[in-house]
């Protein structure tokens, strides 16, 4: 069990820097490339606080996809609470003292895997059998949905079937956090564990190559991000003011 | 009339199942070179083209921070899939917005992101070969650039960006499409979209006001070129002389007539549309959109007003500022520029203008959301005037006003089907399919509120409606402008104009 120990603490400071790398080079990338020009999806807000709202709901209540499609937005948002929840709950694996938030609301965590579950069926069962959007769903899409319905289910399992050593699997988990890996706890002998453990692993990891970069996305849309004030400033990129414009007469 | 099947309008929009290559056979004609060159574009297909376009993606997304967050955004969730007006009337699934985006993301994956260089068919990723630019030519024309696909999009990818950029790379490759680029082309030689000579504006002008005089019995100006008039009016130049437009125009100027504000046209910017914007060329946009900074310049006006233009409206709200700004030498009493439904809208709240609603008796009236001004500026100091304006313009000049369907309206519109650089003869079948949801809903309270005639802000919508609506065994003269409405019933008691 000492490999299986090392091996899947090396693959967790791995996947935690692919993730790290990926995503910084994504935020950075994201970040230089200017917007040229005013594009917010109107009605749009005019004000700060508007604006921070118009965010503010399509982060927490998915607004839009809310106006155009109720079964997933059903779905695919029972799936990203239950996500939230089940996230929550595990961050108690990572922390000691456990934080007073996390505490209060880690309860609802043991059934956001459920919520979870019921959400991908959803979603999957949508990519099979409407034929639009069959035709848009790539092989990486299943390969997906696939992923995270190992990881629930596995969870799921050790959760409610198998159980496992709860509390040495927070040992390591807080041994991972304090790089204290002289004396890093042996984590049990449980397959079903190391299951979910590598999918983990694999999530995070794929996380900066794959669709799951609508996360950051969502911020940095700019029909979604921008005020609609187009006629009280200029909006001049760097490389548009350089071009200046031709000669006035 | 055509070979091929006009949609059949039900009881209600219906989507349809997916038909594979429904419209793949339809493109716009290729630009010819001396259609490309005037525009800074290549003629003919260049050596290796291949290559440059990818770099030219590769410049493009590093240029426009909506390209690259939309290329890697999209988790194919199938929210937009049902919600384009060229899929609703097609079938075909390529023109579903994720698909159509898709023909370009294909791309990007495969040159610009590991999961595509090392696992192609896994996240679909394509080399750019032949195949793949006949498909960008022929699926990024069966786009409007609408935005209702950003609208429903939960991350707000918009396919009008995207479409954009495809055909900023085809220009650049040498595979320009010839409508749109002979219309920018028309506007750096005449002044206009439709190449209408100076000489030949002032002549229908003069002529329409002397037919104004008879019916009127006024003296109601259309001035050109007028120095030290306060207002520089812009239209689409098919309100110089196309049906049902110019009737807006006259509107327009018994508008300024009996409000005693002076105005004038330009010769130099007798256009307010940009097809710059059309085909995704910043350099293209801000060429044409300076020309109207130069007519302000050069007439001394104090103020610069849009005619009804929906495009036009986009370009001069959302962007004109920025390419051709500061236009700190006019009035900073207005917004620059304004929408002269703002302009009327203000007079009719201010009580100078008045109405005999009668006028329009003959009319039920609905009104037509235009897909530009919906999604993509505003009218007044809040969000959605530009949904209100036109309205409250309409309710204070006829008696019998009906909406469409909500979900068909607002930021929900429809597009007409032609907007975007499609207004061409050779993309009918396009043009009639992408307007089956809008005749869909028009049907709807034509059969249930007896509805005469539908209004619309847009030249491009007025010229596509009087082309398609007959297709749809509709009367093409059902189709107006707000300020056709204002002209049968305002009330001109001013004698001068002053």
């Amino acid at each position: 069990m000492v490999v299986a120990t090392a091996l899947l603490a090396f693959l967790f400071y791995s996947a935690t820097a692919i993730l790290l790398a990926g995503l910084i080079h994504k935020i950075v990338q994201y970040s230089r490339a200017p917007s040229p020009l005013k594009i917010p999806v109107t009605p749009a807000p005019t004000t700060r606080t508007g604006l921070a709202l118009r965010m503010g709901r399509e982060l927490i209540l998915f607004e839009s996809l809310f106006r155009s499609s109720l079964w997933t937005w059903a779905f695919g948002w029972m799936f990203h609470v239950g996500l939230f929840l089940v996230f929550v709950r595990h961050l108690r694996y990572f922390t000691e003292p456990v934080w007073g938030w996390v505490v209060l609301l880690q309860p609802l965590g043991k059934y956001g895997g459920f919520v979870m579950a019921v959400g991908l069926a959803g979603l999957w069962a949508r990519r099979l059998l409407v034929d639009r959007v069959r035709y848009i769903t790539k092989p990486s899409d299943h390969l997906m949905l696939a992923l995270l319905v190992g990881l629930v289910g596995s969870g799921l399992l050790i959760a409610y079937v198998t159980y496992t050593d709860i509390v040495a699997v927070k040992m390591f988990c807080l041994g991972l956090m304090r790089f204290a890996l002289g004396d890093l706890q042996r984590l049990p002998a449980d397959s079903v564990l190391y299951v979910h453990l590598l999918l983990v692993v694999a999530l995070v990891a794929v996380f900066p190559f794959s669709k799951l970069l609508h996360a950051p996305g969502l911020f940095f849309s700019p029909s979604r991000n921008q005020l609609d004030n187009p006629r009280e400033r200029r909006h001049l990129a760097p490389w548009a003011a350089r071009l200046g414009y031709p000669k006035e007469k | 009339m055509a070979n091929f099947e006009t949609p059949q309008l039900g009881k209600r929009l219906v989507t349809p199942r997916i038909k594979r290559g429904a419209t793949s056979h339809l493109a716009p004609y290729v630009a010819k070179p001396e259609i490309q060159e005037p525009l800074g574009y290549p003629g003919e297909l260049v050596d290796s083209w291949e290559r440059v376009a990818i770099d030219k993606l590769g410049e493009m997304k590093g240029k426009y921070r909506s390209l690259q967050v939309f290329m890697d955004a999209c988790v194919s969730c199938g929210a937009c899939t049902d919600k384009c007006q060229f899929f609703l009337g097609s079938a075909d699934p390529k023109n579903m917005p994720a698909a159509r985006q898709d023909l370009m993301r294909s791309v990007y994956r495969r040159y610009y992101t590991l999961a595509g260089k090392w696992f192609p068919k896994l996240v679909g990723a394509r080399d750019m070969t032949k195949e793949v630019l006949d498909e960008w030519y022929s699926y990024f024309f069966q786009c409007s650039q609408c935005r209702r696909c950003a609208v429903f999009c939960p991350f707000g990818i918009d396919t009008a960006e995207i479409a954009m950029a495809a055909r900023e790379i085809m220009d650049t490759v040498g595979r320009g499409q010839k409508y749109a680029n002979e219309v920018v082309g028309k506007v750096f030689k005449f002044g206009n979209n439709l190449g209408l000579p100076a000489r030949a504006i002032a002549d229908t002008l003069e002529s329409l006001e002397e037919d104004v005089e008879e019916e009127t019995g006024l003296k109601i100006r259309f001035p050109v070129d007028e120095k030290g008039a306060e207002v520089l009016m812009v239209v689409p130049s098919a309100d110089f002389f196309a049906e049902p437009h110019v009737d807006g125009l006259v509107g327009y100027g018994k508008v300024f007539h009996q409000a005693g504000i002076s105005w004038t046209f330009s010769t130099h910017a007798s256009e307010g549309g940009n097809f710059g914007m059309f085909i995704g060329s910043y350099e293209n946009m801000q060429r044409v959109s300076i020309r109207i900074r130069e007519a302000a310049l050069d007439l001394g006006v104090r103020r610069i007003v849009f005619g009804e233009c929906g495009h036009a409206w986009r370009v001069a709200y959302s962007f004109l500022n920025t390419l051709a700004g500061p236009f700190d030498f006019l009035d900073p009493d207005y917004p620059v520029p304004q929408h002269i439904c703002e302009v009327t809208y203000d007079l009719i709240k201010r009580g100078v203008l008045k109405f005999d609603k009668s006028q329009n008796d003959h009319m039920v009236l609905t009104f037509h959301d235009s897909c530009n001004p919906a999604r993509a500026t505003r009218m007044g100091d809040l969000p959605g005037g530009q949904f209100t304006f036109p309205r409250e313009i309409i309710k204070a000049t006829c008696n019998h006003f009906v909406e469409m369907a909500p979900d068909t309206i607002g930021d929900a519109t429809f597009c007409c089907g032609a907007g975007g650089g499609i207004l061409t003869d050779e993309l009918m079948e396009v043009r009639v399919k992408g307007a089956m949801p809008r005749m869909q809903a028009l049907k709807q309270v034509v059969d249930t509120d007896g509805v005469t005639h539908m209004v619309s802000i847009c030249a491009i919508c007025k010229s596509q409606f009087s082309k398609v609506l007959p297709y749809f065994k509709f009367n093409a003269k059902m189709n107006l402008g707000v300020h056709q409405l204002v002209s049968n019933a305002i009330i001109l008691d001013n004698r001068n104009g002053r």
